[in-house]
């Protein structure tokens, strides 16, 4: 396979590949008069088949791909506009989250079939932000980076703001504001990092960054700019607050991809830039990214354990793994950054399937509310099982995806720090509470709600969204040396890097 | 990887449980029961031979490594079979009770409707029961840990549709993560002190280096010390000792099966087990081993105080498996590794033995728990009643110093023993809690048996009838028995195996446990010591004293006047003892209102008032200003938006692939 990938710029066409499925729904649209019955069904099929052609062309790119090899991959470079260039190139770390942002999607698609709201505008804005998604993953300019980084926020503001809940336009415009004032910050600082090093090519600004380019002073500044950004996409706290909002009022497909995908922006984009980049800053802020993790952690599992809505306590969840992830990436050590970016891919799968799981009752009952459920089991047998193994993936229960990337992250924070690994650890017995806590609620019992007398189990299409994630969680639980061994060479650039500030 | 029949002990049972598990629907119970039954049969034919080798041949450690679990710059994890004198004592108890449980099982859950899904949970539990005791790491074992634990919160809350049995499950998950908690640190310890995982190269390393600090700044331990305690804390959340201990009781919610296997004989122990294996840690760790012999003590006397006034039979047998794992404890706190471990192995014949007897008389009596509504069982139930004496002669570890005795004699004065002969931290203290609690665990046991078989039979005046026509029986018989039922045979069989084990277990392994062939028996599985053999007399025969005088008074309370038995139930110190010292209340009060009041405070305080408030809700009047303007956009215009973006980002990209052709590198 790697032969026919060679010649071909294949990751602009896994990139675009979407955007191109968007084009042709528009043009579809276009010559369409009137809304002929079927029309709908035949643009979902569009968009699923695009984006199963692109995970298809990403199998392509991760066959070419050599994960022994520590450098960038499969890059392309064609001069732009202004000396900047059109880069793109993976390494190990980006890699493997284009490769869930390419498994990940189809099923979205799938978990959208419910739609029936102006399907081919949402079709269209869920070609094009995975564009941009795997734009973000790919791209070896900064600027292009910040292009795709920024970009993919409107078709998320509109996901949300249109095909949303009740309260979808207060959510969007939080979600909207706070991730847009962080990344402004992070505009200046990128403007200054090119101006000075005269670049805007990723690898050659964090060569220059790590010959010194940058001083510690400058650092700091260039950090923090940076960390404003990406502390709302993790999010970190206290600039959470507009996660579950923006969960409870996204439609199912949109959520999944919020926490799956858009989050892990901010982890990547503290591999990629804070810590090679700005090491020195990156150890004089460490005791702080503790600190706020940490809080994280407790804070979030013990507000989801209140939670009256099932998305908001997923989404509260979340946050709470992220936490996990912001504590790896800054221990700097190998175990801690290959469990925050384990963290990131399982935490992708499981929060995922976990919203597809809210997803499929809430098509049926067309609420999200925990009370209103109980004794799901009864009558949806499978749906129960299914539920309850990312239940307990998101508890973090060996065999499962959920449990090497908390086990490696707090093996990396105890060598740096005991109490920040059992803050840490704290999470491990909340998340058993408030996660089972919800599953006893939703599944346990008998059905006392005579609405849900006549609830039925997994459809053909439910079966195929959920059986892929179902593989997925099992196998990266049970064997994760293989994903581990993959992304091995990225986090030991990371870590190298960054003990080489080591004071 | 490549096929060994050690393997196979531990992959059998999962291969089982997921068949069952996944195609119930196709193969139908009878099949699932079947295939899950022979699995764990297949593993206990392959065990025995493994133990056998090490008791009478020529038994050789050995490592069959599978494949890589996690393998990062040096925390490694290797999938393993680890098959030594401690992990082959550990395959034929838990391959043993688990083969008799699923035999029983066929029986004990006839009429239940979810017969296959019970089997696979117990297969499954067995699997990773199996994966904990072969680990070769502390990884695999907390896998194997973790593993059980999942399988006793699905089997405690097997009955979805029972509140109390949700809530169990629950309790036990979430306070097992608690012990949890205190054994990954342990584990991350035991990392960075000894800079592995593996259980030999981390305990040479601790050998290598046993004064080795470990701390945040001023703040310093001895890491040997620091990674033995928070092991310790990972233990008694697992096998309920004191603090930890208050999921047990409540998981009897399980079918009675469930609790032989899991919650008396094979996972409560796995924490004796995991002492055992880090024994060369705690050999070096005093205050550890300490902490470990006062626990274990506390807990044994405590778990026996509160055995004597509960009236639910599995909760009786509960308490009574809490206060026999506090004696492993203490024994192994002490430094005898062996007498914990013969211990176990004795305890799991007869408690296993009792909880299936418990379930046979619960069975006869139609789901009736309550003691005071028993009585008269003897005539109905004769061979349930002999094999539930032999059980309780078993516990209360009857026998003649210096004759012999049924099992728990041999195990039970050997660790009390222990304690007197030791000088570690605790000791004494531990000496005493094990004679005191032998006395009650005598008057307690039989109290059970008395209420329970003897005297007229006490209907319950509250009872519910169940619908599945049993009404025939409810008419008492006039000489006073009770009208219930003997078991069937596929529920009395494993009975007798069990009681064989409990008669004779003792006597036939004990030369090997903690007798003359000790030291070759254990080899280097844990550390051993040649035992002192020249106690005092009083000490020899303390317990059997104890235990005729705890016989004595529940003769003397429940055979010859009942009335006082009635009046004592009247009494603050009954009430305080019946509500377990209270400890779930306070609990409840401190940790369950605690976290929902911080979690409500963070949320509408912090949250919504302190972090919405001042942040993004200032923006919010801005926002309202724009979503008038926004709604626009769900006609037609969002649609436009789109697409001018989306032709943006098209011609760039089109632009990007055909210069790419040319250009890309």
């Amino acid at each position: 396979m790697s032969e026919l990938a060679a010649g071909w710029p294949i990751l602009s066409i896994v990139t675009f590949l979407p955007a191109a499925g968007a084009i042709l729904i528009l043009l579809a649209r276009m010559s369409a008069r009137g809304d002929s019955p079927g029309y709908d069904n035949g643009v979902k099929l569009l968009a699923l088949f695009f984006t199963i052609a692109t995970f298809i062309v990403s199998l392509f790119a991760f066959a070419a791909f050599d994960p022994a090899n520590p450098d960038y991959q499969l890059t392309e470079t064609v001069p732009w506009a202004f000396g900047m260039n059109y880069a793109m190139g993976v390494d190990t770390l980006a890699m493997s989250l284009v490769m869930l942002t390419t498994f990940l999607t189809p099923l979205c698609i799938l978990a959208s079939w419910v739609i029936e709201k102006q399907v081919s505008s949402y079709m269209v804005l869920f070609l094009v932000l995975e564009t941009l998604m795997i734009g973000v993953f790919c791209a070896q300019d900064i600027i292009l980076f910040y292009v795709f980084f920024e970009g993919g926020l409107i078709p998320m503001f509109i996901l949300i703001g249109v095909w949303g809940g009740e309260r979808r336009v207060y959510a969007a415009f939080k979600f909207f504001l706070y991730t847009l004032l962080g990344s402004l910050l992070m505009l200046v600082a990128i403007v200054y990092m090119i101006a000075t090093a005269g670049t805007s090519n990723i690898p050659a600004l964090t060569e220059y960054a790590q010959d010194g380019g940058f001083s510690p002073e400058v650092q700091i500044w260039l950090w923090l700019a940076f960390f404003a950004s990406f502390a709302v996409k993790m999010p970190m706290w206290p600039v959470h607050t507009w996660l579950p909002d923006a969960h409870v009022e996204a439609p199912t497909a949109a959520s999944v991809v919020l926490a799956a995908i858009l989050l892990k922006m901010g982890g990547y984009g503290f591999l990629r830039f804070s810590l090679p980049m700005f090491p020195d800053a990156s150890h004089v802020f460490t005791p702080f990214v503790f600190a706020l993790s940490v809080i994280a952690i407790v804070w979030a599992s013990l507000v989801a354990f209140r939670q009256l809505d099932m998305k908001k306590l997923i989404a509260y969840s979340s946050v709470a793994h992220m936490g996990f992830v912001t504590m790896g990436i800054f221990t700097g050590t190998i175990q801690g950054v290959q469990g925050a970016i384990f963290q990131m891919l399982s935490h992708g799968i499981i929060s995922g399937a976990l919203f597809l799981c809210v997803g499929v009752v809430y098509d049926r009952m067309h609420t999200r509310e925990i009370a209103f459920y109980g004794g799901l089991v009864n009558r949806m047998p499978v749906y129960a099982a299914i539920f309850l193994l990312f239940t307990m993936g998101n508890v973090g229960l060996p065999g499962t995806s959920g449990f090497p990337g908390e086990i490696l992250t707090m093996v990396g924070a105890f060598q740096v720090n005991a109490w920040v690994a059992a803050g840490a650890a704290l999470g491990v017995i909340f998340s058993a509470a408030y996660a089972l806590t919800l599953y006893r609620k939703v599944a346990f019992g008998v059905i006392e709600n005579p609405k849900l007398d006549g609830i039925g189990d997994l459809d053909a299409r439910e079966w195929v969204t959920f059986i892929p994630l179902v593989i997925a969680t099992l196998v990266m639980g049970l064997a994760p040396s293989y994903v581990l061994d993959f992304t091995h060479n990225s986090a030991e650039a990371i870590s190298t890097a960054f003990a080489g500030a080591r004071p | 990887m490549q096929f060994s029949p050690e393997a196979l002990i531990v992959l059998a049972p999962l291969v089982a449980a997921a068949f069952a598990g996944l195609l119930q629907r196709y193969i139908g119970d009878k099949l699932a029961m079947g295939l899950t039954t022979a699995s764990v049969g297949l593993s206990l034919v392959l065990s025995w031979p493994i133990f056998i080798d090490f008791v009478w041949g020529e038994g050789h450690e050995r490592v069959i490594e599978l494949f890589r679990f996690i393998d990062v710059a040096g925390f490694t994890s290797i999938w393993s079979v680890r098959i030594d004198t401690l992990s082959a004592v550990m395959l034929v108890v838990v391959n043993t009770v688990s083969f008799l449980v699923h035999v029983y099982s066929i029986g004990y859950m006839a009429e239940d409707p979810h017969r296959a899904r019970f089997f696979s949970y117990l297969s499954f539990f067995t699997f990773a029961m199996l994966s904990l005791v072969t680990a070769n790491d502390f990884l695999q074992l907390f896998f194997g840990w973790e593993g059980v634990g999942v399988a006793s919160y699905l089997l405690i809350g097997f009955w979805f549709q029972k509140r109390s049995a949700n809530d169990a499950a629950i309790k036990a998950f979430v306070t097992n993560r608690v012990g949890d908690f205190g054994f990954a640190l342990g584990i991350m310890a035991a990392f960075i002190c000894y800079g592995s995982i593996q259980f030999d190269a981390a305990f040479e390393a601790a050998r290598a280096a046993p004064d080795m600090m470990i701390g945040v700044g001023e703040v310093r331990f001895r890491a040997v010390e620091v990674v033995a305690f928070l092991l310790f804390i990972g233990a008694m959340g697992k096998s309920a000792q004191f603090f930890l201990h208050v999921w047990l009781p409540d998981a009897m919610e399980g079918p009675t099966p469930v609790s032989a296997l899991i919650h008396a004989a094979t996972m409560v122990t796995a924490g004796v087990f995991m002492v055992c294996r880090a024994g060369e840690l705690y050999e070096m760790a005093p205050l550890a081993s300490g902490f470990v012999t006062i626990i274990g003590a506390t807990t044994a006397l405590f778990a026996a105080t509160v055995g004597l006034a509960q009236n639910d039979i599995k909760r009786v047998v509960a308490y009574s498996t809490c206060s026999q794992l506090g004696y492993m404890f203490f024994a192994a706190g002490v430094g005898a590794y062996n007498a914990a471990m013969f211990h176990l192995f004795t305890h799991a014949f007869f408690k296993a033995l009792l909880f299936l007897g418990a379930g046979s008389v619960i069975h006869g009596l139609h789901h009736e728990q309550d003691m005071r509504y028993m009585g008269g069982l003897r005539k109905p139930m004769p061979i349930t009643w002999a094999m539930m004496l032999i059980g309780t002669f078993a516990l209360i570890g009857f026998g003649i110093p210096g004759l012999g005795g049924f099992a728990g004699f041999y195990s039970k004065d050997a660790i009390i023993e222990a304690a007197y002969g030791s000088h570690g931290i605790g000791a004494q203290f531990a000496f005493w809690c094990g004679v005191t609690a032998a006395l009650l665990t005598s008057f307690y046991s039989w109290r059970l048996a008395f209420m329970t078989f003897e005297g007229r039979y006490r209907p319950n005046p509250h009872a519910h009838h169940d619908d599945h026509g049993h009404d025939d029986h409810h008419a008492a018989p006039a000489d006073g028995s009770a009208p219930a039922h003997e078991s069937p045979w596929i529920m009395l069989a494993p009975l007798f195996v069990l009681a064989a084990g409990a008669i004779a277990a003792g006597a036939i392994f004990y030369p090997y446990f903690l007798g003359d062939h000790a030291g070759a028996f254990w080899d280097r599985a844990i550390p051993f010591h040649e035992g002192h053999h020249d106690f005092p007399a009083w000490v020899l025969w303390a317990p059997l004293i104890v235990t005729v005088t705890g016989f004595l008074f529940a003769v003397g309370f429940y055979l010859w006047r009942p009335g006082a038995a009635k009046a004592m139930a009247k009494g603050p110190v009954w009430a305080f003892l019946y509500n377990k010292w209270y400890f779930d209340e306070i609990y409840d009060f401190i940790f369950v209102k605690g976290a929902r009041a911080l979690g409500d405070l963070f949320w509408k305080v912090g949250d919504r008032r302190l972090i919405d408030g001042l942040g993004p809700d200032g923006v919010a009047a801005t926002s309202r200003f724009f979503s008038r303007n926004l709604r626009k956009l769900q006609t037609g215009f969002v649609y436009h938006y789109s697409f001018i973006m989306l032709i943006a980002a098209v011609a760039f990209g089109a632009y990007a692939i055909f210069a790419g052709i040319g250009g890309g590198q």
